[in-house]
Formats: C-alpha cells, structure tokens, sequence
C-alpha cells in the first residue's frame, strides 16, 4: 500500500464523533429503525451485532448516505453528513459487487474517479488482498471469498477514514476471513475508522473495541467489548452471546 | 424445387460476375441500413438509458409506447413519412421523399424504438446490480452511463444486430418513401419485390440467397468479437 496510506494521522479526528441523534427509518409501513440516539467516539474497531432483521444494514446504509433517516440527524463531528463527508467513507457490501471488467480493471474504475492512485499502488493494494496474480483476471470469475478481497481493495482506492463493512466475512472460507481480519487490523492501526456488521462472536471477540448491539430495530446496548461479552446490559444481548433465540 | 437449385446458381454467377447494378443495390442497401442503425443507435441508446436510470410518472407509459413501437408495421411508418415528406406535407420543403435519406429516415423510425427499449431493459438490469455501490463511490450519473454502457456491451450488441436486422430485411417503409428507382433508392428488399412481381422468381430468389448471406455473415462476425470478448473478459 502507498505511503500516502500509511500516513494519515489525524484525518480520522475530521470525522468523529458519529452521532446518531433520535434516528427512525421506515420503510413500506414498517418502522426499521427506531428513535436510536448513540455517539460512537472511539478510533478502534466497532462492531455492529444483532439477530437477522434486527436493522444492523439499514443503519449503516443510513450512515453511508444510501438511504435518509426519516425523523433524526446523523452527525460527523457536529456536521451533517454532506459530499465532502461522503467522499472521506466507503462500504464493503454482503453481496460483492464486481464490475464486468478485469481485477486490475475494477480498481482503476475508482481511482480514475478519484484520480489518487496510480497503477503501482493499485498494484500495491491487490498485492495486500492476495490478488496480485489475478490481476488480469476478469473479476467476476473470482471466488467468494477473492471477490469480497477484492470489494475491499477498492473500496480503500479512495483512501477512507470511515470504512463500513456488512457482513464481509459471511460464508467465506478461513483463509479469506483471516486475510480480510488482517487487513482490517493494519488499517485500524493506519487510523481508518472501522464499523463492522457481523454474526461471527468469536469474530467480534477478536475485533472489537465496542459493540453496538440492536433488536427489532431499537439500540439495546453500545458498550465496550469487554464490558458487552463480559457484562451486557440488555437481557436480550445476553441471550444472544448464550446462542439463543431472541424473540 | 428446381427453382432452388437455379437460384443459387444465378446467385452464385451474379456474384462472380461482378455485375455493377447489382453491386450498386448491394452497396446501397447496407449504406441505409447502417447509417439508419447508426442514427437510431444515437438516439436511442441514451433514451434507454434515461428511462433505466430516473423514476418519474410518466416511465412506465413511455416504457410501454417504446415496446408497442417496437411491433409497428413498417408500410405505416412509411405511410407517415410520406405523408411528411411529400410536396404538400409540412416537411415537403426538404426535397426529400424518393430519395436514400428518406429511407434512412423511415429505417430509423422503425429502428429507434428497438435500441431504446430493449438497452432500457439491459441498462436497468445492471442499474440495480450496480446502484448502490455507485452511490457509495459518488459515481456521476453521465460516468454511470458510460459505465454500463461499457459493462453491458455485449449484451448491447445483440441489441445493435436487432436493430441492423430489423433495417436490413425491411421491405414496406423504404418503398414507398424511397420509390425502388433503379440507380437511386432501389435496395435489396425493394429488388426482390419487383422481381416477385415481374414473375421472375429465380432472380429474385438469388437475390434473397445474397441478402440472407450478407446478414448472416455479419451476425456471424459479431458472434465471433462477442465470443472472443467474453472468454476474455467474462462479460
């Protein structure tokens, strides 16, 4: 990866704290999200959980600007989110979504936008995920797990200081997992500001700095990861980190 | 079937014979289809993609009006651009029935609604592939075009050989604008139809076996680049 990325050392303070300030979302008559207030503060690794429907991916679409709040303000460092907000994030979908070109090609797509990288740290950032040698691939021939290696390599083409990721470790096999987890590691250490969703503990074990915990909806528990697998504060999270059903 | 046989024969000798009036029909023939799929391909294109991209009211009704199109009868597409085109019609002043532009114009009316309805369908396929992630990168609308313009080119293709067969083989519509005046507006289809109705059906049927070989040889040709773009590229 280019120097450049290794050497960001404020950018992230530009956009914390993230405050969500009394967030509802509906959404064909079904309210998705409701009234979330929480201020997310820290620089390390926050980690989204929560059962299947719970609306982890619609807060994270409503953070990324994919889709607007119905009542409430998302806020970066007291700023509504606006372009130059939106050009500093970027997101890793469940679902990679591969251009009809080749590897190299789905990468040079975002930095002809952006005009940051050159081909060498496009080359840099494929030799980081593993896919140096599939270069010339065409990248929908790729595997699961290379493909989403592949989503988050262009994703950081634009050099983000907010990296949003849902469930990007689904159904891939170890080696990706661990490669993608690394990889998060290092940005993390590089300053980039990391909201993950995820139904992995074990995973979030190993990730996280803070959980955010949500169900039907509502914010049941935003704690510390330590204090959340250790302690939770919402009998519904303690369930969920027991295996059970939450109804 | 011995008319079979004679046909491809005289194909086969006018072809070697290197008979300037039928090189002339020939020529002609593929100039109006071309410029005429040319046209319609820079209309159309970007009118499918406007209806695949924005929502408004009206979408689904114009959406509706371009495939109904797509089915209109060639001799009243031709009808109407007489009625246009002719001394006493409002664009009688251009000088332009009787002649290969106004075949080109009636190709174009009835090659348009086929470009625009069916890169809707395609670009709108891949507009909601692609949208979200998109909007994630702050792509433009007008990098969006050309981006699924690019992505969706083989598919586009097949759309552009639609329209290039929807001209080629048209009969009614240049006929009755273009008149099937020798050294002129007479093309390919315009010949076969005279000759059908001198009663001379093995030069008329030559000249079927010729137009059918010209359209398969170019489907052909964009079969092969689509096949090799595709084990390239996987698109």
């Amino acid at each position: 990866m280019s120097d450049s990325h290794t050497q960001k050392p404020d950018l992230v303070t530009q956009l914390l704290p993230i405050e969500f300030r009394s967030i509802s979302f509906n959404k064909s008559g079904n309210r998705l999200i409701n009234n979330l207030s929480l201020t997310i503060n820290s620089l390390g690794i926050t980690i989204i959980l929560g059962p299947n429907g719970a609306g982890k991916s619609i807060l994270l679409r409503l953070l990324h600007g994919l889709d607007k709040p119905d009542f409430g303000d998302i806020l970066f460092k007291d700023i509504a989110a606006n372009y130059a907000i939106k050009r500093k994030q970027a997101m890793v979908f469940q679902n990679a979504v591969m251009l009809r070109r080749s590897v190299k090609d789905n990468l040079a797509f975002v930095a002809n936008l952006h005009a940051s990288k050159q081909e060498p740290d496009l080359l840099a950032l494929l030799d980081e995920v593993g896919l140096y040698d599939k270069q010339h691939m065409p990248a929908r021939r790729l595997s699961g797990g290379e493909k989403q290696r592949l989503s988050l390599a262009r994703a950081l083409v634009a050099e983000p200081e907010l990296l949003l990721l849902d469930e990007p470790t689904a159904s891939l096999d170890p080696y990706s997992v661990q490669m993608i987890e690394s990889l998060l590691t290092k940005l993390q250490r590089r300053n980039t500001k990391i909201i993950f969703i995820t139904h992995d503990l074990n995973q979030a074990r190993r990730l996280a700095e803070d959980v955010i915990f949500m169900h039907k909806g509502r914010l049941e528990s935003f704690q510390s990861a330590e204090d959340f697998f250790k302690n939770p504060n919402s009998k519904f999270a303690e369930a969920f980190i027991e295996g059970k059903l939450i109804f | 079937m011995q008319i079979f046989s004679d046909s491809f024969t005289t194909a086969f000798f006018l072809i070697i014979s290197g008979d300037p009036d039928l090189y002339e029909i020939i020529f002609l023939s593929i100039k109006v289809s071309l410029t005429s799929l040319l046209g319609s391909i820079i209309i159309g294109l970007p009118v499918g993609a406007f209806l695949a991209i924005h929502r408004f009211k009206m979408r689904s009704v114009l959406l509706s009006v371009l495939n109904a199109l797509m089915g209109m009868p060639p001799v009243v597409v031709g009808l109407i651009v007489y009625l246009y085109l002719s001394r006493s019609g409002p664009l009688g002043f251009l000088n332009l029935l009787y002649s290969p532009t106004a075949m080109i114009i009636a190709q174009m009316l009835l090659v348009t609604p086929i470009i625009a309805a069916l890169s809707a369908q395609i670009i709108e396929d891949l507009h909601i592939e692609y949208k979200d992630l998109f909007r994630s990168l702050n792509v433009s609308t007008s990098k969006a075009v050309v981006a699924y313009i690019i992505d969706a080119r083989m598919s586009l293709l097949t759309v552009v050989l639609a329209g290039f067969g929807r001209a080629i083989s048209e009969v009614g519509a240049v006929s009755i604008v273009g008149g099937n005046i020798d050294h002129l507006t007479r093309v390919m289809t315009t010949a076969i139809a005279l000759e059908t109705s001198k009663g001379n059906l093995s030069l008329a049927l030559a000249l079927g076996i010729i137009l059918l070989t010209i359209a398969l040889g170019i489907n052909l040709l964009a079969a092969h680049a689509k096949n090799w773009v595709m084990e390239k590229q996987d698109v």
